[in-house]
């Protein structure tokens, strides 16, 4: 449910659009930093109160989110060749998939690749800096 | 009462087909992370691409894919279910209405020779169906699929990752992550896209 939610608001507020994605690169629209910053505004917030009311999952579990382990190269690098990605293919991995279900078949090729460049982090990762 | 009801309707699905502005879209994506951290799950797309590398057997190639891809199943459902709300985006809630794109955007994408039809969500130039069929697009798709996925896995995230959740979460590593984003992109929309197109 949570995922058709997010398909369906991807979608209709235009952030699968590769031209959002190009606009965004060009700093011509404040729509793509108005989407991201209000998202995170809210997650903020929420983690927030989540964390002082100590708020339970849906099981009874504490949520618990576990810190990123600190590293320069390996968020600098990575996210480099992420971001000179996906401003040639106009999608990150979620909107791929929203793609497919709009009907843009021809995004199977990106989605596949996707996942050949996954495959390849994994070989090659032993012999990465991170 | 079938008649207004059927009335009523109508007019919520035309609102819902207008195109959505930023402070709708961007809230419910905030609110969709905490509701999958309610769940007991956390909010990443990018590690389903990892999940199907180990359902594929790339578990015999590298460590990296041994794990359960069992316990993963949940966001597999999830991505899932974005193909579904891709799918009734584009069939129920759909007006044709041309996208709003800035003026500047606009002109940018004739400087690139795009020819900007005003409809779709991705150009023709690169995502016609018959670009499958064109090699040099079908590579620049390739290299754009494998920069993304290896990119994202080396990140350790991906735009829900590290650009919504690790930054509601305070996590420096993403805010670094995200500034790459950036550097990436801008190299590619400044100097490389002009290159190649």
């Amino acid at each position: 449910m949570v995922g058709i939610l997010f398909g369906i608001t991807l979608a209709k507020a235009e952030i699968i659009s590769w031209y959002r994605i190009f606009e965004m690169f060009h700093f011509d629209a404040f729509h793509m930093y108005g989407v991201i910053g209000s998202a995170v505004a809210i997650g903020a917030t929420g983690i927030y109160l989540m964390k002082h009311f100590n708020v339970k999952d849906i099981e009874g579990a504490k949520i618990d989110i576990p810190d990123k382990n600190y590293s320069i190269t390996r968020y600098l690098v990575g996210g480099t060749i992420f971001g000179l990605g996906w401003a040639l293919v106009g999608a990150c991995p979620g909107p791929m998939f929203i793609l497919l279900g709009y009907g843009y078949l021809s995004i199977l090729i990106v989605i596949l690749s996707a996942i050949g460049g996954t495959f390849l982090y994994g070989v090659l990762r032993t012999r990465l800096p991170h | 009462m079938i008649f207004v009801v059927n009335q009523y309707f109508i007019t919520m699905i035309e609102f819902l087909s207008q195109a959505w502005p930023w402070y709708v879209a961007g809230p419910l994506i905030g609110f969709s992370m905490l509701a999958l951290l309610y769940f007991g799950e956390s909010f990443g797309v990018s590690s389903n691409l990892r999940t199907l590398c180990t359902i594929g057997g790339a578990g015999r190639a590298s460590d990296f894919f041994k794990f359960d891809w069992r316990k993963q199943i949940w966001n597999l459902v999830f991505v899932l279910g974005t193909i579904m709300g891709g799918y009734i985006a584009a069939t129920l809630l759909s007006n044709n209405a041309p996208m709003e794109l800035s003026t500047a955007t606009i002109d940018n994408l004739k400087d690139l020779g795009f020819s900007y039809d005003n409809v779709g969500y991705l150009p023709n130039e690169l995502f016609a169906i018959s670009s499958t069929a064109d090699l040099p697009k079908l590579i620049i798709l390739i290299i754009g699929g494998l920069l993304v996925g290896f990119g994202t896995r080396y990140a350790g995230g991906c735009t829900s990752g590290h650009a919504i959740s690790g930054l509601s979460n305070l996590q420096l590593p993403s805010l670094i992550a995200v500034v790459g984003f950036f550097i990436g992109g801008l190299i590619m929309t400044f100097i490389i896209l002009p290159l190649i197109f």
